[in-house]
């Protein structure tokens, strides 16, 4: 056996770069996914060392058939390692207790690895004397955690993308079990070893089918994601908030759908409040702005100085609380949220304007997310707006975001009609915003009145001039009001625009 | 004898279920709340049949008593009250108003206990149109005629859905995966009850409308109630399965009955009384987070001075003068008596055998016809909503049914008020018409028990229902609905029910033989207007 014992060196290194692999995959995936990558990787590292520390421990209590236990621990590292960056990927998504699952594999992960080492000094203690053993095999140990380092910022990352990596390093892992079938063939029984040959060669194939999957797993997991870093990654119990930091500057992802990018969305924004101050022909002073919870439109808000205070009601407290304290959004709403006259309300805009008994407002800001599900179809309905009429006064002018009127026409102009229905006298305008494309709004009052042509006074604006702002109130020939469609009202009893939003977003799925 | 868990959920589920269910948890934790409703003892007191001596001095005169506060007896009291004529009393065995449309509250929502809707009635149903005014709930008429209800008493969408092999679709009819038999036969069924939307007899009258007594007594029309609708369809040649789930789906949910224990004529009733004519959609509903509970507590907060709740009748004693009501105050357990010109009974109608005197003897045969079924219902309170499963399962609505189920699954009562995150209140409903010997296994099984079957049904389509779950109130309605089986409806019995015995006016809404609200209103306006058109 004194020759095989350079070979059984080289599986060292291989196992001691497999481990060291699993464990930056895993502090990788969850700075990714769940941004503060310094407490990820502080974290994933502390979690799998000490888990090492308890595999040695533990392989302590192993007294008999070493050299199975070994081969069977490589084969259990090859499944749970090789499939981490794949499980951590898809659970995710999905899952709240996501965080469990991360330190779970990397904790048992670090156990089994723990557990390799020692089996395997204890396996040469026969061959070599102590002192060199030790040396060595501690030396190729620490040997293969340089390999890995550089690995994997420098090839792996960046040539095979994280899941392909995690599967080929398993690949590695079950490749130095199978091989130790043969290496420490006369220390295990003859029966045995067909057994462990046969759950490698299992295992080698499991792992090989999702290596040629992998791209179909990438795409689901990774690719699906982000393209550019994530700063800020959490659940809250109602969707799935994610700021990304790329190129274009800041943006923010609500359950993976664009909500703004830093670049343009002051065109949004300016495009949602401005209108509808310019429509108003006293003094504003009391706003009301329903969604938003971004802060961006009440920044926009509070350039008028007749503001004496602004009630944003947004659903999602998690939501307005990091528009406070994560310092990149606080930055880009200008601590709007922080304002004195700013008060934040946690609700549903729904059940808050059935409740509640607010004074009238002078203006009133409308930013949901498009109506993708019958929990937001609601907040267009003919009730909802005949709920928010309660909260009007007769002059007060209103501007609601409604979709895109090139990607979804028939939702744009439903929502129109549903308006004009519920008692309101509608101007609908457009503009362009680059990472949405053609965007679509409704100026609206209660009291007859005229487009107006150009934003107010003093008011320091970046996108909006006399140019800009009169042409938003032009709809070209594939945008308009469709000659030939009937188009519903919506209501709570037919939810007619969610029928429409589907079937009109589908086409670009 | 006790039954164990799985001879239980045998009972309520088949064998497969219940085997699957106790393997996957066969450990369950007790779940919180209690069997809420009528105390079962009164039951036993009135069918005692004794007669009863009220002391001297527990005499009162009054010129009317309503007894039972059910929709019915309500609606009698509110025709009063319209008629400005308030010498009478309302008298209610359980301490809470309402029977079988009662309702609870909690700190989310309001929540129902049995009725929880009412379809928009047709023009002509004046009356009922005229409380739906007064109660704001309109906003004017069409150019049609029918009213306008306002939108946000209109059930919401969505309004169904069934779960079926592991997904939710829309609708309540399954139209995931249907033949091409399955659809023939889907349209040929919504021809058939066109047909009979569409049917007038000699005197222009529609073979089905609300109220029953507005209906057609054409031999044509009557035909339909000697066979079960189960029969029906088979007669028609009818053959697709999730057809006949559907209708069976519609017996079970209206009338507490299977399809083949069903009356045709009932089955056609469901999916034609509220059709305008051929090509309209069914009426739309009206409902509340509280159910009927709205118009229940509408009707007796006017009348809240002249209502005694507690307060079981135990005698109708008719006499030359007039009648005389016996009551046993629960609250203390005195014995009190009404002297009274007139009385409307307003209680279910098997009950009378037991509390008029004269029928205490020999009651008369039409009584033997009128059989009712039994249910439970659960409140279920939950600390959020279970989340969607599949990226394509059609999301929570108002009324979610599971269709491999005997339940009729569950409405969301925090639907309607537009909540729709975090904690909700389910209403599951269970007829148990599958049962032999129903009502007494129902009231054999403790509140764990109930709970445990509530449970399990539902973690088919929600496997955590049990963690979401904080507590479940039951309520076990023993006499639930009457039956429309075949040959009771235009047998003549509740023609002969109808009738006013000695001083005693009828007004349960038994009397349709179809357990509706429009029905109960219809016969509480009824036996009110007969004595008030009397004096
Ligand atoms: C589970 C369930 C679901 C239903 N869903 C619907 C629905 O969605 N829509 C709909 O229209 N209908 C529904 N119904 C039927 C509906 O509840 C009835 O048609 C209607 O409310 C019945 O009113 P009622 O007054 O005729 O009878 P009940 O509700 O039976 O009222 C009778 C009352 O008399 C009282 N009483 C009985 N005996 C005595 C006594 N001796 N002394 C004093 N009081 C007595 C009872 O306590 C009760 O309050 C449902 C029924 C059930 C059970």
């Amino acid at each position: 056996m004194n020759k095989q014992v350079p070979l059984l060196f080289l599986n060292v290194i291989i196992i001691a770069t497999c481990g060291l692999i699993y464990e930056l995959l895993a502090a990788t995936v969850s700075s990714y996914v769940l941004g503060d990558s310094v407490t990820q990787f502080s974290l994933v590292i502390g979690i799998y060392l000490s888990a090492m520390g308890v595999g040695s421990w533990l392989s302590g209590y192993l007294d008999k058939d070493l050299a199975k236990r070994f081969v069977e621990i490589e084969l259990a590292v090859a499944v749970i390692g090789g499939f981490s960056a794949p499980l951590l990927f898809l659970t995710f998504a999905s899952l709240s207790y996501f965080n469990l699952i991360l330190y779970g594999t990397v904790f048992v992960i670090g156990a089994l690895v723990g557990l390799e080492i020692p089996l395997l000094m204890r396996i040469l203690k026969d061959e070599l004397d102590f002192k060199k053993l030790v040396a060595r095999v501690l030396a190729l140990d620490y040997a293969g955690a340089l390999v890995a380092s550089l690995l994997f910022p420098i090839f792996l990352v960046p040539k095979l993308g994280l899941i392909r990596t995690s599967l080929l390093f398993g690949l590695l892992n079950a490749g130095v079990g199978i091989w130790g079938t043969w290496l420490l063939e006369n220390l295990i029984k003859k029966r045995e070893l067909t057994i462990l040959r046969i759950k490698g060669f299992i295992v080698v194939i499991l792992l090989l089918v999702a290596l040629i999957k992998a791209d179909s797993l990438t795409t689901l997991a990774e690719d699906a994601l982000f393209a550019d870093n994530i700063i800020y990654a959490k659940s809250s119990s109602y969707q799935r908030i994610v700021v990304t930091k790329g190129k274009t500057g800041y943006s923010l992802f609500l359950n993976g759908n664009l909500q703004f990018n830093s670049f343009d969305e002051y065109r949004y924004h300016e495009a949602l409040v401005h209108p509808a101050f310019a429509a108003h022909d006293g003094q504003p002073k009391r706003i009301l702005v329903l969604g938003g919870g971004d802060g961006l439109a009440v920044r926009e808000i509070l350039k008028y100085p007749s503001i004496e205070s602004v009630t944003l009601v947004d659903l999602d407290p998690l939501m307005t609380q990091i528009s406070k304290s994560v310092p990149a959004l606080g930055e880009l709403n200008k601590n709007s949220l922080n304002d004195a006259r700013v008060s934040v309300v946690n609700n549903d805009a729904f059940v808050w304007l059935d409740a509640n008994n607010a004074e009238p407002f002078d203006i009133a800001i409308i930013d949901f997310p498009d109506p993708n599900n019958f929990a937001l179809g609601k907040l267009y309905t003919t009730r909802f707006y005949n709920l928010l009429k309660k909260k009007l006064k007769p002059d007060s002018a209103i501007v609601i975001q409604t979709t895109s009127p090139l990607f979804a026409r028939k939702s744009f102009w439903c929502i129109m009609k549903t308006l004009e229905a519920s008692g309101f006298h509608v101007k609908p305008f457009n503009t362009t915003v680059p990472s949405f494309g053609i965007w679509g709004y409704a100026l609206a009052k209660l009291e007859p009145f005229e487009a107006p042509q150009k934003p107010s006074e003093n008011i320091e604006l970046k996108f909006l001039n006399e140019n800009s702002f009169a042409s938003m109130f032009e709809f070209s020939a594939d945008t308009n009001l469709p000659k030939d469609e009937e188009i519903e009202i919506n209501r709570l009893d037919n939810q007619a625009l969610v029928r429409y939003y589907e079937s009109e977003w589908r086409r670009f799925e | 004898m006790k039954l164990t868990r799985r001879e239980i959920l045998t009972a309520f589920f088949g064998l497969p279920f219940a085997l699957s269910a106790c393997r996957s948890n066969s450990e369950n934790k007790p779940v919180a709340g209690e069997i809420v409703g009528a105390n079962v003892d009164v039951g036993h007191i009135l069918r005692e049949n004794r007669n009863y001596e009220v002391p001297n001095n527990n005499w009162e005169n009054v010129k009317v008593a309503i007894i039972g506060g059910g929709a019915a007896g309500l609606s009698a009291a509110y025709k009063f009250q319209k008629s400005d004529f308030s010498d009478f009393v309302l008298l209610e065995l359980e301490n809470k108003i309402g029977g079988t449309a009662q309702s609870g509250t909690s700190d989310i929502v309001p929540y129902p206990w049995g009725a929880h809707y009412l379809p928009v009635p047709f023009q002509e149903n004046a009356e009922l149109i005229a409380l739906l005014d007064e109660m704001s709930l309109t906003e004017g008429v069409k150019e049609t005629g029918e009213i306008i209800v306002k939108e946000q008493f209109l059930c919401r969408e969505p309004e169904e859905r069934v779960f079926y092999k592991g997904r939710w679709y829309h609708g309540l009819y399954l139209h995931a995966g249907e033949s091409e038999t399955d659809k023939r036969e889907y349209e040929e069924f919504y021809k058939q009850v066109d047909f009979w939307v569409n049917w007038r007899d000699s005197n222009g009258k529609r073979a089905f409308v609300l109220p029953v007594a507005d209906c057609s007594r054409d031999a044509d029309v009557l035909a339909l109630d000697k066979l079960s609708f189960g029969d029906w369809l088979r007669q028609k040649g009818f053959t697709s399965e999730r057809l006949f789930w559907y209708c069976d789906y519609a017996c079970r949910d209206d009338y507490g009955l299977k399809l083949d224990q069903t009356s045709a004529w009932a089955g056609l009733f469901y999916f034609c009384s509220r059709v305008r004519k051929s090509g309209d959609e069914s009426q739309p509903f009206i409902t509340f987070p509280e159910g009927n509970g709205r118009f229940i507590n509408f009707l007796s907060d006017k009348i809240k001075d002249k209502t005694r709740l507690k307060t079981v009748v135990l005698e109708i004693v008719p006499s030359e003068k007039g009648v005389d009501v016996i009551y046993l105050n629960t609250a203390n357990n005195e014995i009190r008596g009404l002297r009274c010109e007139k009385a409307i009974f307003a209680a279910p109608v098997f009950t009378a055998r037991f509390l008029i005197r004269d029928f205490k003897k020999g009651a008369p045969a039409h009584l033997q016809e009128f059989e009712h079924n039994a249910w439970f219902v659960a409140n279920l309170f939950l600390k959020d909503r279970p989340k969607t499963r599949f990226a394509r399962d059609f999301p929570l609505a108002w009324d979610n049914v599971l269709y491999e189920s005997p339940s009729l699954g569950y409405v969301n009562s925090t639907h309607q008020k537009g909540l729709d995150y975090g904690a909700a209140v389910f209403t599951y409903y269970y007829p148990m018409c599958h049962e032999e010997n129903a009502r007494a296994k129902l009231f054999a099984l403790d509140h764990q028990e109930l709970a445990d079957i509530v449970l399990t049904d539902l973690s088919r389509a929600h496997p955590n229902i049990r963690e979401l779950t904080e507590k479940i109130d039951v309520m076990r309605w023993g006499h639930a609905m009457i039956s429309p089986r075949p040959n009771f409806l235009w047998s003549g019995a509740r023609d002969e029910a109808q009738k006013p015995f000695r001083n005693i006016h009828f007004a349960h809404s038994d009397l349709s033989g179809i357990a509706l609200f429009e029905e109960a209103f219809y016969h509480g306006i009824r036996a009110a207007s007969e004595i008030i058109s009397a004096k």
